[in-house]
């Protein structure tokens, strides 16, 4: 029986707004309310909340049997909670369904499982936290940011207790083998991947309206696959439904009709988590060198690139041992946001994809700018001559420091209590 | 194919951008093989390249009918022109200039600069266009800028062959829009009876036919290039301790000085370890050395006074941005220059070089704030350097003159 999993990507930014030189040091906010106000807003009623009444509907409707996944960043529950908390309300009630599954990713859908393993442990905590305190149950299958994995990624996922892992259809790592299986990571077989159909997936998400695609001709498609390819996933960006393709295109009837014609197949539909635990893995594969789902190539060129790039996460992550002992909030959160990959990512020459700036060049002052003012707020907190450890050993002993005196000024007493007696014997 | 082409300046002996920009055209275009140039330019020196074109000097060129000996001649123009050439050409007077003043070989004498009598050079030049219109063989004209339009277009009545016009400038760059009825009337008819009209960049084509009135599918773009420089390795940078910003350029309206000024005054107030540059003399250099006095950023700022040529590729060279805020730029070749030995532009978006360059930054001339931003990122970010300087000298490098000359070739084939 062929099982389809559905799973969605949200993920929207925080944009910086203008930021020039001359404000370093002197204002300490750095975002475009405006625009990012703007921006959720389109989502929302473009996208989101009709995306997400289709498919409550199609569960309803399919008597449970359709299931998708959801993966959404930190940073854009944030904003959701902030600017569009009904939209956090309709996710709540498709999670009383039982037929969604939510996944867990970096906080700050940031690049730190390539470039900082402390900080991407602290993110996925984080998120977790998140997801559990808003729809009830911790996640277990993780979809890392861009969908970026390696063998050292894997190895990090499992040890945080992910038992599924989401990769994308990458030739030079899967080869001649068919992503329509399940597989596992090259050398923990207990960590599952599943490999997204790279070519059913972005017919949906981006060539629905061009290829005039139906329900019929789609789950047609997905019969006529070789026997043995059982697992068929399609992911892709929320805003495929709705934005990319917007609802006159008939995305939404699509989606309504998939349900009905996959049943005619004796196909069902299943989430991540459950297709790992109910496959077996098909063999392991080995990716040392990480992999994302964007372009040709699908490696990590949009983002570190070039130059430009790979000084700003040099730059930003130099610091990320110290940030983490800061205890100041907005300085924390702050943090989150500048990770994001977006703000690389519009730093490419050749794949600014979504950006707001004019050029790269452009994309990179302004974050340098907002860099350089949080670089220096993280040097107030604590004097940057005092390297790391040393520091770390001080913050204990300063903390600590009011158990050590209950602890010297008790044996102070007993000393002294011992004197008196003494002396009392003396006497 | 052969092509007869009207200039007014041909390197060395140059005063603007035109003879650079008429030099590489022309450079690039005889790659083709089987394209013959004539150049006609008012007043050779005798020392320009002639290995792949032909030039021809008006001020040899008669116009009126004189007796002479061949070796007196010989003696008289012998430097810039064969004397058999000039009684060949003799035969193609066909009309009466004896109300021009000529000499004692029937030429006349063009001063081949911008003289105060430039309107009588204009139409003198005219007069020689005819005679090489009557007796020589071409099958194209090719006009470059308004000094010339007149002679090309008398050449294409005479001899009935298609003219093109080449747009480096209008008077509306020239002028800020205070135009010069008499010029926009030359640029006008020349615009008028041309066959095709090239511009430098799109900012030109648009001005041309939103105030000259042209039929856009008349107009076409052809970007300029650079030259590439063999000795770009020659010019190197003395490590010192403050960066240097630089503008290099006419100091007057068009080129915007003082937006660099406020723009320097900015990125002073942040930081201390930059020195500005304006290279360049002009009407507003007195009133830039006020304004920087006034701002207080004296010893900061420093003028050098006119510079030309190895000087000013050595200037780009020690330079760690080069910055061009021209409030109206047909062109501007002089950022792709900073380019090719290396240095970082910064350029304004109304200049027409901004519409091929990605990897310059660009602003408006009036966003000072945004000046300032990008000089000081650049001084301040080693990456963005380095990247503006190797991404930025490949682009250069591959803007070539032989391919702006494919595109003039296939013009020229598309009006006859």
């Amino acid at each position: 029986m062929r099982n389809i999993c559905f799973y969605f990507q949200i993920h929207l930014p925080y944009r910086l707004k203008r930021y020039r030189f001359i404000e370093i040091g002197q204002d300490h906010y750095y975002y475009d309310d405006f625009q990012i106000e703007e921006r959720i807003k389109a989502y929302v009623e473009q996208s989101l909340l009709p995306a997400n009444r289709t498919i409550a509907e199609m569960i309803r409707s399919s008597n449970g049997k359709f299931r998708c996944a959801f993966t959404i960043s930190g940073v854009t529950l944030d904003q959701l909670e902030h600017y569009a908390p009904e939209v956090i309300d309709s996710f709540k009630d498709l999670a009383k369904t039982g037929c969604v599954e939510f996944m867990a990713e970096p906080y700050a859908h940031s690049l730190s499982s390539v470039f900082d393993a402390t900080e991407f442990e602290r993110q996925l905590k984080l998120h977790a936290d998140k997801i559990e305190t808003l729809f009830g149950k911790r996640p277990s299958s993780l979809f890392n940011a861009e969908l970026i994995y390696s063998d050292e990624i894997g190895e990090i996922a499992l040890k945080m207790g992910f038992k599924t892992m989401l990769i994308d259809e990458a030739k030079h790592i899967l080869g001649w083998k068919s992503p329509n299986y399940v597989y596992s990571h090259s050398y923990l077989p207990k960590l599952k991947l599943l490999v997204r159909n790279h070519k059913l997936s972005d017919d949906i998400a981006f060539r629905f309206s061009s290829l005039s695609l139906t329900a019929e001709n789609f789950i047609r498609w997905i019969a006529s696959l070789p026997e043995g390819d059982n697992v068929i996933n399609l992911g892709m960006g929320y805003e495929a439904l709705g934005i990319t393709q917007p609802a006159y295109t008939g995305i939404f009837e699509f989606l309504k009709a998939i349900p009905y014609h996959a049943m005619e197949h004796q196909m069902s539909f299943m989430l991540p988590s459950e297709l790992s635990k109910k496959n077996e893995s098909a063999g392991p594969l080995s990716v040392p060198f990480p992999i994302s789902w964007v372009g040709n190539d699908k490696d990590l060129t949009p983002w570190t690139g070039n130059d430009l790039q790979n000084e700003a996460i040099a730059k930003l992550y130099a610091v990320g041992e110290r940030v983490r002992m800061c205890t100041d909030k907005p300085l924390l959160r702050d943090w989150l946001i500048l990770q994001s990959t977006d703000h690389f990512r519009y730093m490419s020459h050749k794949d600014a994809w979504g950006t707001n700036y004019e050029s790269a060049y452009d994309a990179f002052m302004n974050y340098m700018n907002v860099l350089a003012d949080f670089l220096e707020r993280v040097d107030a907190q604590y004097p940057t001559t005092i390297d790391n450890e040393e520091l770390n050993e001080l913050l204990k002993t300063i903390n600590h420091q009011e158990a050590e005196i209950e602890l010297l000024e008790n044996e102070l007493k007993k000393i002294r209590a011992r004197k008196a007696k003494v002396e009392d014997s003396k006497k | 194919m052969k092509a007869l082409m009207f200039g007014w300046e041909f390197p060395p002996h140059i005063l603007g951008g035109l003879g650079t920009a008429s030099y590489g055209l022309t450079k690039g275009m005889a790659m083709q093989d089987d394209l013959e140039i004539t150049f006609v330019i008012p007043k050779p020196h005798g020392d320009e390249d002639q290995s792949f074109l032909k030039i021809v000097g008006a001020c040899n060129v008669p116009i009126v009918w004189k007796e002479n000996e061949w070796n007196y001649v010989n003696q008289r123009i012998g430097l810039t022109m064969h004397p058999d050439e000039y009684f060949w050409l003799r035969n193609g007077i066909k009309y009466d200039y004896n109300r021009i003043y000529t000499n004692d070989l029937g030429c006349v004498d063009f001063s081949g600069r911008y003289p105060d009598n430039l309107i009588e050079e204009i139409s003198n030049y005219e007069a020689v266009a005819s005679v090489l219109a009557h007796q020589m063989d071409f099958d194209i004209i090719h006009s470059h800028d308004w000094l010339t339009f007149p002679a090309g277009v008398f050449a294409k009545q005479i001899s009935g062959k298609p003219l093109v016009i080449h747009v480096h400038a209008t008077d509306f760059d020239r002028s800020r829009g205070q135009v010069n009825p008499i010029v926009y009337g030359i640029e006008k008819r020349g615009m008028d009876a041309a066959d095709h009209i090239m511009t430098v960049s799109d900012l030109t084509r648009k001005i041309v036919i939103e105030k000259y009135h042209q039929d856009p599918r008349k107009v076409t773009t052809v970007h300029n290039a650079v030259d590439p420089l063999p000795d770009a390795d020659s010019f190197t940078k003395t490590p010192r301790k403050d960066k240097v910003v630089t503008f290099l350029g006419r100091i007057t309206m068009q080129k915007g000085p003082e937006y660099f000024v406020e723009a320097a005054y900015r990125v002073l107030q942040k930081t201390k370890d930059v020195r500005f540059v304006m290279a360049g003399s002009g009407d507003m250099m007195n009133a830039m050395i006020d304004l920087v006095a006034k701002r207080n950023i004296a010893d900061r700022f420093h003028f050098t006074g006119f510079l030309k040529g190895r000087q000013v590729h050595e200037m780009l060279a020690e330079s760690d941005v080069y910055i061009m805020p021209s409030v109206s730029e047909p062109f501007g070749i002089s950022p792709l220059e900073a380019m090719q030995v290396g240095t970082p532009s910064i350029i304004s978006k109304q200049s027409g070089c901004a519409e091929i360059l990605t990897h310059a930054i660009k602003t408006d001339y009036w966003d000072i704030d945004a000046m300032a931003d990008a000089i000081y990122a650049i001084v301040k970010n080693p990456a963005m350097h380095k990247s503006l300087q190797e991404l930025g000298r490949d682009e250069v490098n591959n803007i070539r003159w032989q391919d702006a000359g494919l595109k003039v070739r296939g013009i020229y084939e598309s009006v006859m």
